[in-house]
């Protein structure tokens, strides 16, 4: 639909729109199923983009970061950890790597043993942070290595529990999308109902319409205009209450939390649910653009 | 104005026009007669793109009605008026605005227009009945709404398909004084009726012409009537 075909449609004057009388209950269905549909669609939406920047901060900041544990028996434990530290240093594929200090440890544990613990009182394992470059390490590689020179090492490059993850999360955005093109379909083919129902109800109308010199163009821009904008005030509706539904959902601060609690829309993405009811009018005009050449067409 | 060359049409059964060969010279006035069930109606069909012939050629204003778009199909019914005995309306809207109807869809609906509608409901006296709904008119107001109607649009050319029929005597008087008036300003005009008394009344006013179907064929009928 051109720019110039829009104006157009919305420049008729409205005694064209009279031809056709208007149907009082099924414009309300057409209002109310548009409103849903884009309601529904806003859902669909927060819930990919929720998952697609989880899926991209999981594969991004963990996938480039490991953790070398040193559990050694307090003596050795320094040595090792120094020994563990010249092993990355000649590792290829590691950007930078540092062993926690014992304040960063205490704060570690501190949830669950609480602040005021005596780290040196108790055998904790010293921790090693690994970040890798764009290009990552060979981890197996690295773990030979270790298992060599500094038994007490044991490297968890957070892969196992990250790739079902990110899978999960990147599948959940793809049926976050695959749910927004259905509530595009359904939306079609409801207007395309609701559209040959009207048609068949103005049966007569239509009859009169063609033996006084109508163009199938006149008779259908009736019928087209009022769905495009039954189509377009429903889905405006229906956003509208979505997006303040999406509002309302309790936050729970930061994102990486809990997937639940990030289920939103952030930024410039809050612009995203606008285009909800444009392209609800574009797929209704359609529809009822197809429904009535094809109505039309078998007339004499 | 409206040539119909060995023209047969049949519906899924039998052929039920064959041979049809007819001209409509402007301005001329013509009868079509037979009896019900002969084909009066398709015939009229015929003449304004409604219906295809399966055989023969139907020319109107110069062209092969096979060769007509849809759209040129629409654009030939503003030059011809058609008034049906079971005319309809648009139920929703006044007698004015049904009348005026034409000029809407066809985008010339100015305020010029006003007067000439005002004009022409008083010609067919339904002037005081304008904001009435079609719903709410008698049968020989309906015609004369209908009539007026197709002629708004000043066309070549008037067809009606038994317009008398659900009309007492009087008021199918006073409709055909209409389309001989219509046919003085240069309309041609076909109406199709099987009320012959009505064709005798008619001859004494007008040149008219009288075309029988009879046995699938179109014949002139002279004299005898």
């Amino acid at each position: 639909m051109t720019g110039g075909q829009l104006s157009r449609m919305f420049q008729r004057d409205t005694q064209a729109d009279r031809v056709v009388p208007s149907s009082g209950f099924t414009a309300q269905l057409t209002l109310f199923a548009a409103g849903s549909m884009a309601f529904l669609a806003v859902f669909a939406l927060s819930l990919s983009l929720a998952a697609g920047r989880l899926a991209e901060r999981w594969g991004d900041e963990l996938g480039r970061s490991a953790t070398i544990r040193i559990a050694a028996p307090a003596d050795q434990q320094q040595a090792q950890t120094a020994a563990a530290l010249r092993i990355l240093e000649t590792t290829r594929g590691v950007d930078r790597a540092r062993a926690l200090t014992d304040a960063e440890q205490s704060a570690l544990l501190a949830p669950w043993f609480g602040a005021d613990l005596a780290l040196d009182a108790l055998p904790v394992p010293r921790l090693i942070e690994v970040i890798e470059t764009a290009e990552g390490m060979d981890a197996a590689g690295l773990r030979l290595r270790l298992a060599a020179e500094v038994p007490g090492a044991v490297l968890d490059d957070h892969s196992r529990w990250r790739d079902p993850l990110v899978d999960a999360a990147q599948r959940l955005r793809l049926l976050g999308w695959t749910s927004i093109g259905l509530i595009a379909a359904v939306t079609a083919a409801m207007v395309t109902l609701a559209a040959n129902a009207a048609l068949a109800a103005n049966a007569q109308v239509i009859s009169v319409l063609r033996l006084v010199g109508a163009t199938d163009r006149y008779i259908a821009q009736a019928f087209i205009r009022r769905f495009t904008l039954r189509a377009l005030i429903g889905a405006a509706a229906g956003m509208v209450l979505g997006m303040i539904a999406v509002l309302l959902m309790p936050g729970g601060g930061d994102e990486t939390d809990s997937f639940l609690t990030g289920l939103g829309f952030q930024g410039l993405h809050w612009l995203l649910p606008l285009l909800i009811p444009p392209l609800a009018a574009m797929v209704a005009y359609g529809a009822t653009r197809m429904a009535a050449r094809r109505v039309l067409e078998g007339l004499s | 104005m409206i040539d119909l060359e060995n023209v047969a049409y049949s519906y899924g059964g039998g052929e039920l026009l064959s041979d049809i060969s007819l001209r409509l010279a402007p301005g001329s006035f013509h009868f079509l007669t037979g009896p019900s069930g002969s084909g009066k109606t398709t015939l009229m069909k015929l003449c304004y793109g409604a219906l295809l012939p399966t055989a023969g050629y139907v020319r109107l204003f110069d062209t092969d009605v096979r060769t007509l778009s849809r759209d040129d199909v629409a654009m030939l019914r503003r030059r011809v008026g058609v008034v049906h005995q079971d005319c309809q309306f648009l139920d929703h809207m006044p007698v004015a605005e049904n009348i005026a109807l034409p000029l809407q869809v066809s985008g010339r609906g100015t305020p010029a227009q006003g007067e000439d509608l005002a004009d022409l409901m008083e010609w067919v006296g339904l002037t005081a009945r304008a904001n009435a709904l079609p719903p709410e008119l008698s049968g020989g107001e309906r015609q004369r709404a209908a009539l007026a109607r197709a002629v708004i649009m000043s066309p070549d050319v008037v067809l009606a398909d038994e317009p008398t029929g659900n009309v007492d005597w009087d008021m199918s008087q006073r409709l055909l004084r209409l389309l001989i008036e219509l046919n003085r300003m240069g309309k041609t005009v076909l109406v199709a009726t099987h009320d012959l008394s009505l064709i005798r009344a008619t001859k004494a006013h007008v040149q008219a012409r009288v075309l029988r179907i009879a046995n699938r064929r179109i014949q002139l009928a002279g004299a005898d009537l």
